[in-house]
């Protein structure tokens, strides 16, 4: 009678292809980036960072209502992106801008969805960084946890069912593993046989709960092998090994009809959001010294640099560049009207059902009666 | 071949299922009439069939006419615990045809990203009384899908099937009727046919409508109900309440299996000489008050039956509209002849639901009020 350990005698594998310095691992086996892409992935990097940084200056100027920040995650959003090719579709969380960013939404659209105006094209409805693009394959964030992981795997099986050389990608934090959909996920995905890449951040919060207080299992790469999923622990601050892992998963996931798990080792260098002030629940010499010393974008620029690939002058160029076309997004998104009251009542079905054509005309004779009640920027 | 029809005659067989002290519970007799009026031609094949023969047909119809129809689920592969499914996989293959793990959240979260990527995604739910755990993802997911993502995406090809409703023995978790719960949930469409012909029309057009829809089935009629069906494709309007039993005195609304109690109270009544109009809501939402308030200005009188328990059950959403909007002409209270406000329970089950009898006693004293 033997039972299995909780625990395996020796944490999973984790994954690497540049060291701390961003220089080459010996005998590490990555794929070949070329300079062009190299180079655009550290400058999405810079832009999401610099994107980031300006937003949340935004949200604290009262300009915005909310912002959520991706530092010290840049390497997973942008590298795990170049991997991808634009047939696949993607489910996010809501930690992933650095995704849509890379597949060309515009900062002028960010800014517009965080401001809420007509150009949003989700009119309006949601709190900022709630982004969507069906022209990106990107799925409309939600803010509900995980719900989005299950989704990817019914999408990936049409996908299968179409032929197509593509697959679905759903990512997720360490805190959404442990909800149901996590698990119903992976456990859908492998006897439909769905190619899906399950990416997990796992950066070690999930707002102030520390991964101790999540779960006991070595991580999450792990869970794949209880599900029958194939899985791979990274580190999620390595560009070049992002970027490998996911191109492998691809290649697996879309020729074996099979999903695939991809633990990305990281740390969630800023608060949880605007609503949340981390230094109550973890030291600031921590999240100073992760700020630092394990910046993932700062890893990749000593290696494009080694390279002769990358200088401070191009550096310097790009981000006062992003700054002032940032700043300017924002002024215009800011100026741009709201989205019309009809649209309150519209999509909720593909039609409008009497109910609402009742409720809209009841709404609109209230808001001549009592005009001041209502915000000034939304058109009638 | 001609449907045959006797004037005002069904054609099913009136089957009462004894249960402990003598208690039938009789199934729809209503109108083939009213119902053949929706049937596409006189010259159509129909056969005499039951309920689950008849979602069983819509399904068949469904694969057949677009191949990127599914239907998953518990046990559908070899036919599902209520043979609904019967014969698709055989048919389909197992590829569009396929048993899911046992996870009601997956079931449905599986089946929105299917539905988001332009398929119709046939989800069955095995019983009503499970579907509490794929709750958030059909109201904080299905629901709003179109709406948050400002129509760029949306599930309206998914479908959720699930039996409900009283079968005589099925205690808490066999029995619930818990269509209230949906029916606060602005994006979703709930449905519930009464018998085997408006079934297979309504699911065809749940399946078709481009917007997330809850069915829900009457397991009580899934073998006892039966009437004829027209084998061909057809459709049943979606948000259109209809009149099964004309009347004067008082206006009855009820949908699925509760139907033909109401209507056996409403064959009594008029013994008693109180005519009785009768309306299957069909659509609960978005659901057709024009109908139902149609009939309340001509009756001045409305009683609303459901199994679901009384308190906060959808009878109080049609009561509270009914009042809004007919106050002035209503002769008497709204009344409701519901089930109570208990989990479903087994050996109790008759005291419990709203019988002919409760309903008979409610219509003679809210005529007379």
């Amino acid at each position: 009678m033997r039972f299995l350990s909780e625990s395996p005698s020796l944490h999973a594998h984790c994954y690497r292809v540049l060291d701390d310095n961003g220089q080459l691992i010996r005998h590490s086996n990555f794929i070949q980036v070329s300079e062009d892409i190299a180079v655009k992935m550290y400058s999405n990097m810079v832009t999401l960072q610099t994107l980031d940084t300006i937003f949340y200056e935004a949200q604290r100027q009262g300009r915005i209502s909310f912002y959520v920040t991706t530092i010290g995650e840049e390497a997973i959003n942008i590298a795990s992106a170049a991997a991808l090719t634009l047939d696949d579709f993607v489910f996010p969380q809501y930690r992933e801008p650095g995704v849509l960013l890379w597949r060309g939404f515009t900062l002028q659209e960010f800014a517009n969805q965080c401001f809420g105006n007509k150009a949003d094209y989700g009119k309006g409805r949601q709190m900022p960084i709630h982004y969507g693009s069906n022209k990106h394959k990107y799925f409309t964030v939600s803010s509900t946890i995980a719900t989005q992981i299950p989704h990817a795997v019914g999408a990936a099986y049409s996908l299968k069912m179409d032929k197509k050389d593509a697959c679905a990608v759903t990512y997720f934090g360490d805190g959404g593993t442990s909800e149901g959909d996590f698990h119903a996920a992976l456990n859908f995905a492998a006897v439909t046989e769905a190619p899906v890449i399950f990416i997990c951040r796992n950066n070690g919060w999930a707002i102030s709960t520390p991964t101790s207080d999540q779960f006991r299992s070595d991580g999450i790469a792990v869970r794949g092998q209880a599900y029958g999923v194939r899985s791979i622990r990274v580190d999620g601050n390595d560009v070049l090994a992002i970027y490998s892992a996911v191109h492998a998963a691809r290649k697996m996931a879309v020729n074996e009809h099979r999903p695939i798990l991809i633990e990305a080792v990281t740390y969630r260098v800023g608060h949880h959001s605007t609503s949340d002030d981390s230094t109550k629940y973890r030291p600031a010499d921590e999240i100073e010294w992760w700020r630092m010393a394990r910046d993932p974008v700062t890893r990749f620029r000593k290696w494009i640099e080694s390279n002769g690939w990358w200088s401070s002058e191009a550096e310097s160029q790009l981000r006062s560049s992003i700054r002032n076309q940032l700043l300017q997004a924002i002024q215009l998104a800011e100026k741009v009207e709201k989205p019309p009251v009809k649209d309150l009542f519209t999509d909720v079905y593909d039609d409008l059902p009497p109910n609402l054509r009742e409720q809209e005309k009841l709404l609109r004779e209230t808001i001549n009666r009592h005009p001041k009640d209502y915000p000034a920027d939304v058109p009638l | 071949m001609k449907l045959e029809m006797g004037t005002g005659t069904a054609l099913r067989n009136i089957i009462g299922r004894r249960f402990g002290h003598g208690w039938k519970r009789p199934f729809s007799t209503a109108t083939c009439d009213v119902e053949n009026q929706h049937s596409a031609n006189a010259n159509t094949n129909a056969k005499s069939i039951n309920l689950y023969s008849a979602i069983n047909q819509a399904l068949h119809i469904a694969l057949e006419t677009d191949p990127r129809a599914f239907v998953f689920g518990e046990d559908v592969s070899f036919g599902g615990v209520f043979r609904c499914t019967t014969g698709l996989a055989d048919r389909f293959g197992k590829t569009r045809v396929f048993n899911t793990p046992l996870c009601e959240q997956g079931i449905v979260g599986f089946g929105i990203g299917l539905a988001a990527m332009g398929n119709r995604a046939i989800a069955e739910i095995q019983f009503a009384d499970y579907i509490y755990p794929a709750f958030d993802q059909i109201v904080n997911e299905a629901a709003k899908f179109r709406y948050r993502s400002g129509n760029q995406f949306n599930c309206g090809g998914l479908t959720i099937r699930a039996p409900y409703g009283a079968v005589g023995h099925g205690g808490h978790y066999h029995s619930q009727s818990p269509e209230a719960f949906f029916c606060h949930v602005p994006g979703i469409k709930v449905v519930i046919p009464r018998s085997p012909m408006q079934a297979k029309g309504l699911l065809l057009s749940c399946i078709r409508d481009p917007n997330p829809v809850v069915f829900f089935e009457p397991k009580w009629l899934y073998r006892l109900a039966v009437g004829e069906v027209p084998e061909h494709d057809y459709m049943l309007p979606l948000s259109e309440a209809e009149v099964i039993r004309k009347g004067s005195d008082i206006t009855l609304v009820g949908w699925g299996a509760q139907l033909s109690i109401m209507e056996q109270a409403c064959i009594d009544a008029e013994k008693d000489g109180i005519s009785c109009e009768l309306i299957d809501l069909k659509t609960l939402i978005p659901w057709d008050k024009e109908t139902v308030e149609a009939s309340v200005r001509k009756t001045g009188r409305v009683l609303i039956s459901h199994e679901a328990p009384v308190t906060g059950g959808f009878g109080a959403e049609i009561s509270a509209s009914i009042v809004e909007r007919c106050f002035l002409r209503l002769e008497a209270p709204v009344a409701r002849v519901c089930g109570l406000d208990t989990p479903f329970p087994l050996v109790f089950e008759p005291f419990y639901m709203p019988t002919k009898n409760k309903i008979l006693d409610t219509i003679k004293a809210t005529v007379n009020y």
